[in-house]
C-alpha cells in the first residue's frame, strides 16, 4: 500500500506541477549582503520521518538528527571543509599513537539546568553512551574501544581508548556524542527520546514534542558559547522553531509553496525547479561518507572473480546516474562522497569504460548469449540488488546501464524489515546503501575484515591501510593513506560507488543563514526570518 | 437462547465471546509478527523507515535483542506477554521505549475526533443521497444519483485528501493542510474519510428503500392516503434502516482503515498514523496494543448495533432477536477486522 500510494500521490504531483507555471529567476534574499538579521519570530520547518526520538545521543535518523543538533553542543565543530575547530573545548591534544585525547574546556558554559559544563559533564556523558549500548546507534560505534575519562580538573577531559581511534576527534564534533547534562546521562532512554529529560547546552532548549506531530525548540536564553565559524555570537535570533512531521512529499511542496512552512529538506527532486527562484531558494550538499554504492557479496560466484567486479563497475556512467538524480549533482568520483576529509579524486578509475567491461567479463569467460546476456557453464551473469531506498530511478538506468556488457542486474525494493533481515542472513549478491559520517575512517567501519567487511572477503593489503589510517594522528600522513585505501577499494571493487546522496535545503526567501554544518545537517544558532 | 436468560444472561454472552474475539486476535498478531523476517531492533538501529545502515556492534545488539526478551524461545516470549496482558500492561514500544498504552491513549482522542465527525458527515451525505436518488422522478437526476455511491467507493482516498488539499490548502487559503489544530484543521480530513463511508451508506440504504417502496405495506398506506414523503420517510426508511445497521461493523472498519490514509495525508496524529509507523518498525507491542483496541472497537460496535435491533424493529423482540441479528452482522465484523489490523 505504501508503494502504490506515493506512486499515485507523485502522479498527481507531476500533473499539478505542470499546471503551476513557475516563473525563472534566481532569487538572491539568501546571500543579500544588506541583510540585517532580525531578532524573534518563529521558523516552521517540515520534516518526513518522526523517529519517536529527538535524542541525539540516541537516534540515527536525519530528521531526528537535525533537530537533537540544535539542543547540544559539541566538544569540537567540524567547519564545511573538514576542519575540526574549538567549541566547547578550547583547545585539545591528541597523543601520536591516537589513543589519548585531552580536552580543555571553555569557562562558563552551561547547561540548561544551569549545571555547568565540566570535566565531570564530558566523562558522565561518554559513559552514558557506552552504556547506552546499540540503543546510541551512532555514538557507540564511535565510541568503541573507550576506556574511560580522567578529570584531573573541572575543564580538563582525557578520553583513553584501548586500540588507536584517529576518527574520535572527529567523533567529539557530532550530535550523538554531543553533552548534555548530568542528570540527562543516567535518566531513562524513554523519557529522554520524548525530550522530557532531555537538557543540553545548545542554543535551543525543548518546548514541547508530540510524535508524529509536531517538536517545538525555544530559544536558551543567557546563550553565549556558539562554535568557531559561527556567524554570529550570543543567542540564536529565532524566537522558536516548529518541527512539523509531513509525510506526504506532494504535502511538503504544497506546504512550502503556500507558506505553511519555512524550509524543508524533503523536496523530491523532480519538485525543487519551483523553488529555484520565485520567492524561494534551495542550496544543496553531498551528505559526507560512503555514497550510495554497490557491495558485491566475494565470498561466491561471480563476485569472487576481481575481473567481474571490475567489469560491473566500469560499466557504470556515473555522469548519467547524477544527472537524472538531482540537477547540479556532480558524479561521484570516490569510495568516499566528495564533501569527506580526505576524499581523493578517482574519477578516472569510476569512468565508464564499456568495451574494457567486455574485455574482462570475456577473459573471465563469460560470454555473450542471444539475449545479450553473458553466460558461463550454464549460469547467467544474473545477480540481484535489494534495496529500500527511495532511488529506484536511479537503480533503474543501472540496470540498463550494466546490461550493455552482459549483466543481468535484477533489482528487488523491500521494506527496512525485510531488506535488514536479508543484509543480516548474510544471503545476498550485491548489497546497496549509503551512510553519512564526516571522518573517512567510516571506510574501516564498512570495508574492513576486521569489523563489518561488507564484501565477505579474505584479509588483504588494503586491511593495512584502513587500520593505519585509523591509527595515524598527522594529517597529512592519514590522508594519504586514506587516498591509497580508497584508491585501492575501487581499483579492485570492493566498492562500487554510484551516486552522492545529498541534502537540499529548500526555503521561503524569507528565511535568511539557514546553514549546513560538517556533516549536512543543518544547523538553526544564526538563522533568522524577515517579518 | 429463545428462551432467554433476558438481556443480563446475553450481555453476559456476548462479554465472553468478547474476550474470546480479543484472545484469538491478540495470538493471531502474535504469531504473525514473529514469522516476520528480520527483528525490530535491527530496525529501530537502521532509523526506522527511511533510516541509514546501523554500524553497531554485533555484540551490543544481540544485548539489545536480549534485553527486549526478543532472544526467548516464542513460547515463553507468548506467556510473557499474554500474562502482561491480562495485567494490563500492554508493554513498552520498541522503537522509543514508551508505554504503548501512553502512545495508544495520546493518538485515541485524535482519531475519535476526526472518525466522529467524519461520521456524522457520512450519515448525513449518506442518507441524503439514498433518499433523494430514490424520491426524484426524473430520470436523468435519479441516474446520477444512483452513479454517486460507486463511484464514492471507488475514489481511492488519498486521492481525494491530495486534491482537496491541493486546492482548498494550497490553491485557496482556505483550510489548513497540516496539523491537529482546531477545527479548520480537521475539516479536510473529515470531508475526505466521510466520501467512502458515506457512500456505503448510500448503497445499502438505497438498495433496500427500494425494495421496501415495492412492499405492499407501502401500497396499503398510500391507499390510506399517506403523503409520499410521510410514505418514504416514516414506513419505507424505518424498514430499510434495519439492513443500514447491519453496516455498522463496516463503517467503523472504514474509517479506521480510512484513518491511515487520511492522518498521513493530513499530517495528523492518531491511531492511523502510529499504526503505520508500527507495523513498518515491527513494534510487537505496540501492535498489539493497537489490534487488541481495533477488535474492542469492533466488538463494542456489533454489540451496539445488535442490541439496537430489538427497538427499530418490534418483531424481532417477540422470536430472540439477538440470536438473528448476530448472524448478519458476523460476516460484517469479521471483514472489517482485517481491515482495521491491515
Amino acid at each position: 500500500m505504501r508503494s502504490s500510494t506515493s506512486l499515485s500521490a507523485l502522479t498527481l504531483v507531476a500533473v499539478l506541477a505542470g499546471l503551476t507555471a513557475c516563473s525563472g529567476g534566481r532569487s538572491s534574499a539568501q546571500d543579500a549582503a544588506d541583510a540585517t538579521p532580525v531578532r524573534g519570530g518563529n521558523l516552521t520547518f517540515a520534516i518526513s520521518v518522526d523517529s519517536g526520538c529527538i535524542d541525539p545521543q540516541q537516534v540515527g535518523n536525519n530528521d531526528a538528527l537535525n533537530i537533537g543538533r540544535q539542543l547540544v553542543d559539541s566538544l569540537t565543530v567540524q567547519d564545511l571543509d573538514g576542519r575540526i575547530q574549538p567549541w566547547l573545548a578550547q583547545s585539545y591534544q591528541v597523543s601520536p599513537d591516537a589513543t589519548t585525547f585531552t580536552f580543555h574546556l571553555r569557562q562558563g558554559a552551561t547547561f540548561s539546568d544551569g549545571s555547568p559544563v565540566d570535566a565531570a559533564a564530558v566523562k558522565a556523558n561518554l559513559d552514558g553512551i557506552v552504556a547506552l549500548g546499540a540503543k546510541a546507534s551512532l555514538g557507540s560505534t564511535y565510541l568503541q574501544g573507550y576506556t574511560g575519562t580522567q578529570t584531573p580538573d573541572a575543564q580538563t577531559a582525557v578520553v583513553t581508548f584501548s586500540r588507536p581511534s584517529a576518527q574520535f576527534l572527529q567523533a567529539t564534533s557530532t550530535m550523538s556524542l554531543g553533552l548534555l547534562s548530568v542528570p540527562t546521562t543516567t535518566a531513562d532512554p524513554a523519557t529522554r527520546c520524548a525530550g522530557t529529560s532531555l537538557v543540553g547546552s545548545g542554543p535551543f532548549v525543548v518546548g514541547s514534542y508530540t510524535k508524529d506531530d509536531t517538536t517545538v525548540l525555544e530559544r536558551r536564553s543567557g546563550y553565549d558559547w556558539a562554535p568557531t565559524g559561527a556567524e554570529h555570537q550570543g543567542e540564536a535570533y529565532l524566537d522558536s522553531i516548529t518541527y512539523r512531521v509531513v509525510p506526504e512529499a506532494s504535502v511538503r511542496t504544497g506546504s512550502l509553496q503556500s507558506h505553511q512552512v519555512d524550509a524543508t529538506t524533503g523536496i523530491a527532486s523532480q519538485d525543487l525547479p519551483q523553488f529555484d527562484g520565485n520567492g524561494f531558494w534551495t542550496q544543496r550538499r553531498a551528505n559526507p561518507g560512503i555514497p550510495y554504492n554497490l557491495f558485491p557479496n566475494e565470498s561466491r560466484a561471480p563476485f569472487d572473480d576481481v575481473r567481474v567486479r571490475q567489469a560491473l563497475s566500469k560499466a557504470v556512467d556515473r555522469e548519467q546516474l547524477a544527472s537524472i538524480l538531482n540537477p547540479g549533482d556532480q558524479a561521484v568520483r570516490s569510495a568516499l562522497s566528495a564533501s569527506t576529509p580526505d576524499a581523493a579524486d578517482d574519477s578516472s578509475v569510476l569512468a565508464r569504460d564499456l568495451a574494457g567491461a567486455e574485455r574482462l567479463l570475456d577473459e573471465a569467460g563469460w560470454t555473450k548469449g542471444a539475449d545479450g546476456i553473458r553466460e558461463k557453464a550454464g549460469r547467467k551473469l544474473t545477480f540481484t540488488v535489494l534495496f529500500w531506498q527511495p532511488t529506484s530511478a536511479v537503480l533503474e538506468l543501472l540496470q540498463q546501464q550494466v546490461r550493455e556488457a552482459g549483466f543481468d542486474l535484477q533489482l528487488k525494493q523491500g521494506t527496512t524489515a525485510d531488506t535488514t533481515a536479508q543484509q543480516n542472513s548474510g544471503d545476498y549478491d550485491v548489497l546497496f546503501y549509503n551512510l553519512t559520517r564526516s571522518d573517512p575512517d567510516v571506510l574501516r567501519t564498512i570495508f574492513s575484515t576486521d569489523t563489518r567487511n561488507v564484501n565477505q572477503r579474505p584479509r588483504g593489503a588494503v586491511d593495512d591501510l584502513l587500520a593505519e589510517q585509523s591509527s595515524t594522528t598527522d594529517a597529512a600522513q592519514r590522508a594519504r593513506l586514506v587516498g591509497q585505501a580508497s584508491r585501492s577499494l575501487v581499483q579492485d571493487a570492493h566498492s562500487i560507488p554510484l551516486i552522492e546522496l545529498s541534502t537540499v535545503i529548500a526555503a521561503s526567501d524569507d528565511v535568511h543563514d539557514l546553514q549546513f554544518e560538517g556533516s549536512s545537517r543543518l544547523w538553526f544558532h544564526d538563522a533568522w526570518k524577515q517579518s | 437462547m429463545r428462551s432467554g436468560g433476558g438481556l443480563a444472561g446475553y450481555v453476559a454472552r456476548r462479554l465472553g465471546q468478547a474476550v474470546l474475539v480479543l484472545w484469538a486476535a491478540f495470538t493471531v498478531t502474535f504469531v504473525i509478527l514473529y514469522l516476520l523476517p528480520s527483528d525490530p531492533v535491527s530496525i529501530m538501529l537502521a532509523g526506522g523507515q527511511g533510516g541509514e545502515q546501523s554500524t553497531a556492534d554485533p555484540a551490543q545488539v544481540a544485548a539489545l535483542r536480549a534485553e527486549y526478551g526478543l532472544d526467548d524461545p516464542l513460547p515463553v516470549q507468548y506467556v510473557h506477554a499474554l500474562w502482561r496482558t491480562l495485567h494490563l500492561d500492554l508493554g513498552n514500544s520498541i522503537q522509543n521505549g514508551a508505554p504503548v498504552t501512553t502512545l495508544v491513549g495520546d493518538a485515541v482522542p485524535q482519531t475519535l475526533a476526526l472518525a466522529a465527525s467524519s461520521f456524522l458527515l457520512a450519515l448525513v451525505l449518506g442518507v441524503g443521497t439514498a433518499l433523494a436518488s430514490t424520491a426524484v422522478h426524473r430520470a436523468w437526476l435519479r441516474t446520477l444519483l444512483q452513479a454517486l455511491p460507486p463511484l464514492g467507493v471507488s475514489l481511492p482516498t488519498f486521492w481525494v485528501g491530495l486534491l482537496l488539499v491541493q486546492v482548498f490548502s494550497f490553491r485557496l487559503p482556505v483550510f489548513p493542510a497540516l496539523g491537529n489544530e482546531g477545527l479548520a484543521s480537521l475539516v479536510l480530513p473529515a470531508v475526505t474519510l466521510a466520501v467512502p463511508v458515506s457512500a456505503s451508506i448510500a448503497q445499502v440504504l438505497a438498495r433496500s428503500l427500494r425494495t421496501a417502496l415495492a412492499e405492499p405495506y407501502v401500497e396499503t398506506a398510500r391507499a390510506k392516503g399517506a403523503s409520499r414523503a410521510r410514505v418514504h420517510l416514516r414506513h419505507a426508511l424505518r424498514n430499510a434502516a434495519i439492513p443500514t445497521l447491519t453496516l455498522g461493523g463496516v463503517v467503523v472498519g472504514n474509517l479506521l482503515a480510512g484513518a491511515v490514509v487520511v492522518e498521513t495525508v493530513f499530517s495528523r496524529v492518531g491511531v492511523g498514523r502510529l499504526t503505520v509507523t508500527a507495523v513498518n518498525g515491527q513494534d510487537i507491542p505496540l501492535v498489539q496494543g493497537l489490534v487488541l483496541l481495533a477488535a474492542a472497537v469492533f466488538v463494542a460496535v456489533n454489540l451496539v448495533v445488535d442490541l439496537l435491533y430489538p427497538l427499530l424493529d418490534p418483531r424481532l423482540r417477540v422470536v430472540g432477536g439477538a440470536g438473528a441479528s448476530r448472524r448478519r452482522t458476523r460476516s460484517g465484523a469479521g471483514r472489517v477486522l482485517v481491515g482495521g489490523a491491515a
